[in-house]
């Protein structure tokens, strides 16, 4: 990971300015903002449609459409793994895939906290450029505005995106049946546990990164094969698993059954639960993401994700059932039950 | 997690299951002390699994839920009024004072901070010296030792800005005032294993012997749990009333003297209320007066009225084991975890929310 960084860096220097800090000015629409732009931001994400430099994009797309918008405000904006940018596109971009969508364009919009040093906004930039290219996504329009210092939290970003609908995508709740079956295609609360270990007054070390990364060529290839068997794909980000599966189950009548002994978590991560007091259900992911199947598919969909590199730590954790509706149920890992609640709010560390 | 995967093997649970089942011949009724005992019995469902007449009744082990409205209000007032950078454990945030809680004072502006240790209070402290920093030292015998380091390295670096608002708790004089309610019907102690690994066994076995109780000190996960409710089950069956350590991987008979030494230094025995239970005698911490400097009781003014509890939370029924929490009549309803009445729908460690969390009587 480290390595990789060192390269962008290479391949992408920060050009000589003569401001090392964004201010006020910057955000003003008029010299400063150009020149803030044209100091190597067009450059960075230059794309025929970019480079216009107009009001907006315009553009043809075939098909149906999916659209989704996501606002980043992580803190604090560099963890182990990654940095907001890498946040802001792979979220939208994941946002858009688990509609069943190859996502095409994005818009991107800063909120700058005047007094944001410029080398921190350029190796937020590079990350940027490197995860758009990598999801294959082209940011068309964008927007830049700075705020007072104490307004904002450094940076702030919004992204929206378009893509068109996997030609065999049928993804909706509706579809969920009692009987389907529950992927998960990673280890679950490992972002989450990066980002804690190092807010102020919580460190603690370790080496666990953030696993922030694109699904969209994952879901696109495996709804190549499986199309319409897949019936639902959910990222369960903020809220975590407990979140999404709840949902899920209020919003279709249906009820879920968990094995805790199925759930891929990373000794490492699980420990640091412990050690915090967290459930990792309840603990924000990024790179994975939840797939709802037929269970006629669900031995091959698992074997074929678990040959992707996103998918190595792929597990079937549960299945659908009309049994007990509205209600997610835990096998807990010595055969106990129990009920798997919405979460409240923040998980907040316990006393001892 | 190697050497915690074993304390959680079905086989083992199960054998120890199978074994209960075996020995229980007569009715029990059995208190866990300790608030994460609660949650790990109900979250990883044993209360089920445990034969019908073996009833697990939930004690008053959860600090969060035990400290006074009265303490709460004070620490809202500190970061409200004084201005102080009030830090805390997480758990204590969300609970209700009487106007708000301390998150909610952090929404409206105060500085409040979670932290995991005491001693990052102190480093705050250093690094703001133009400002007073406060640590919400709640807890048993188990977060004491930190809290009095705190105290003692704040003194020794010469960080006079440094307080602590204290409200420790003690175990032993809490199951004596359990065992003295006319309405306890508690044949047996599950003992907190991590208090005694601070504090040791020997406050344990006369507390065996004044209410010929069996007393097992017993560990956290689901195998600690059976096992140690197999050795109150055989010893209520035998007619025997001793101290047993079945946490005896981490609890050692002496305790650990170091910690201990701390805490003596800084702190003295007295006389507690408890949120919901009322005062008890010689049942908590309090700064030594040669400390005074670093208490905050001490050393800010705190003008604040004294509120009743709301009348509609059965939290001392609770905590005594009286009453499970879904006997509560706003269980559920008047109270949740969004809204909760008392501290036990609150805080991690609290009966009510492990039930509302965990178990399927909600449904």
């Amino acid at each position: 990971m480290e390595k990789q960084k060192i390269n962008m860096h290479l391949q992408c220097p920060m050009p000589k300015l003569d401001f090392d800090i964004i201010t006020l000015g910057h955000g003003s629409g008029g010299l400063l903002t150009n020149k803030l732009l044209e100091s190597g931001v067009f450059e960075l994400l230059k794309n025929p449609m970019l480079d216009q430099h107009h009001d907006g994009a315009t553009f043809t797309l075939d098909g149906p459409l999916a659209f989704s918008t996501d606002s980043y405000v992580v803190s604090p904006i560099f963890f182990p793994g990654g940095n907001i940018g890498d946040l802001a596109i792979n979220g939208t971009v994941n946002d858009l895939a688990m509609c069943g969508a190859m996502p095409k364009y994005l818009s991107l919009a800063f909120i700058l906290e005047e007094g944001l040093t410029m080398k921190e906004f350029w190796e937020v930039l590079v990350t940027i450029k490197f995860a758009a290219e990598k999801a294959g996504v082209q940011i068309v329009t964008g927007d830049t505005k700075v705020v007072e210092r104490g307004k904002g939290d450094k940076i702030f970003i919004n992204t929206s995106g378009i893509g068109v609908v996997h030609h065999k995508a049928q993804i909706n709740k509706a579809r969920v049946k009692p009987g389907d079956k529950i992927i998960l295609s990673g280890a679950i609360a490992t972002h989450g546990v990066a980002i804690l270990s190092i807010r102020q007054g919580l460190e603690f070390e370790s080496d666990i990164a953030t696993d922030s990364t694109n699904l969209n060529h994952t879901v696109a290839s495996l709804l190549d094969v499986f199309g319409e068997k897949i019936h639902l794909l959910h990222d369960p980000t903020r809220g975590g698993v407990a979140a999404v599966l709840n949902e899920m189950a209020r919003d279709t009548n249906l009820g879920v059954d968990l094995k805790e002994n199925a759930l891929p978590v990373h000794d490492v991560v699980a420990s640091a639960c412990e050690l915090l007091g967290l459930d990792p259900l309840y603990v924000a992911n990024e790179g994975v993401f939840l797939a709802v199947v037929d269970p006629e598919i669900a031995d091959a969909f698992l074997e074929m994700l678990r040959k992707d590199q996103n998918g190595t730590y792929a597990a079937m954790v549960g299945t659908v059932t009309d049994a007990h509706p509205r209600q997610v149920l835990m096998q807990s890992g010595i055969g106990g039950k129990r009920v798997v609640n919405m979460p409240i709010g923040e998980q907040l560390p316990r006393i001892c | 997690m190697k050497f915690m995967n074993e304390y959680r093997d079905q086989a083992v649970v199960e054998q120890y299951l199978g074994e209960i089942a075996k020995a229980a011949t007569r009715p029990w009724t059995i208190m866990e002390v300790c608030g994460g005992q609660t949650h790990s019995l109900v979250k990883n469902g044993i209360l089920q699994m445990l034969p019908e007449n073996v009833r697990m009744v939930h004690g008053p082990g959860c600090p969060v839920c035990v400290t006074p409205l009265h303490q709460i209000d004070k620490a809202v007032y500190l970061a409200e009024e004084k201005g102080v950078i009030m830090c805390s454990y997480g758990d204590m945030l969300r609970v209700p004072g009487s106007k708000r809680s301390l998150l909610e004072s952090k929404a409206a502006g105060a500085d409040v901070r979670i932290l995991y240790s005491p001693l990052e209070a102190v480093n705050i402290a250093r690094d703001n010296p133009g400002r007073e920093v406060v640590f919400f030292a709640v807890g048993f015998e188990t977060t004491a030792p930190a809290n009095a380091l705190s105290v003692l390295h704040a003194h020794r670096t010469g960080v006079a800005n440094y307080s602590i608002l204290a409200s420790h708790v003690l175990v032993p004089p809490a199951i004596a005032a359990v065992m003295n309610d006319e309405e306890s019907n508690i044949q047996a102690f599950l003992a907190a294993g991590h208090v005694c690994t601070i504090m040791g066994v020997s406050e344990y076995e006369p507390l065996a012997d004044a209410f010929k109780i069996p007393l097992v000190v017993t560990g956290f996960e689901p195998v600690d749990l059976v096992q140690g409710i197999l050795m109150a089950v055989r010893q209520l069956e035998k007619g025997e009333h001793k101290m047993e350590n079945q946490y005896s991987r981490v609890v050692r008979p002496e305790g650990n003297p170091e910690a201990r030494k701390v805490i003596e230094a800084v702190f003295e025995i007295s006389d507690r209320e408890w949120r919901g239970i009322g005062n008890i005698p010689m049942s908590g911490y309090e700064v030594r007066a040669e400390y005074a400097a670093y208490d905050a009781n001490r050393k800010f003014e705190v003008d604040i009225e004294k509120v009743p509890e709301s009348a509609e939370c059965i939290a001392g029924l609770v905590l005594k084991g009286i009453k499970k929490p879904h006997e509560c009549p706003q269980f559920g309803k008047k109270c949740t975890p969004q809204m909760p009445l008392g501290a036990p729908m609150v805080s991690s460690e609290g009966a009510c929310a492990a039930y509302y969390h965990f178990s399927q009587v909600m449904s």
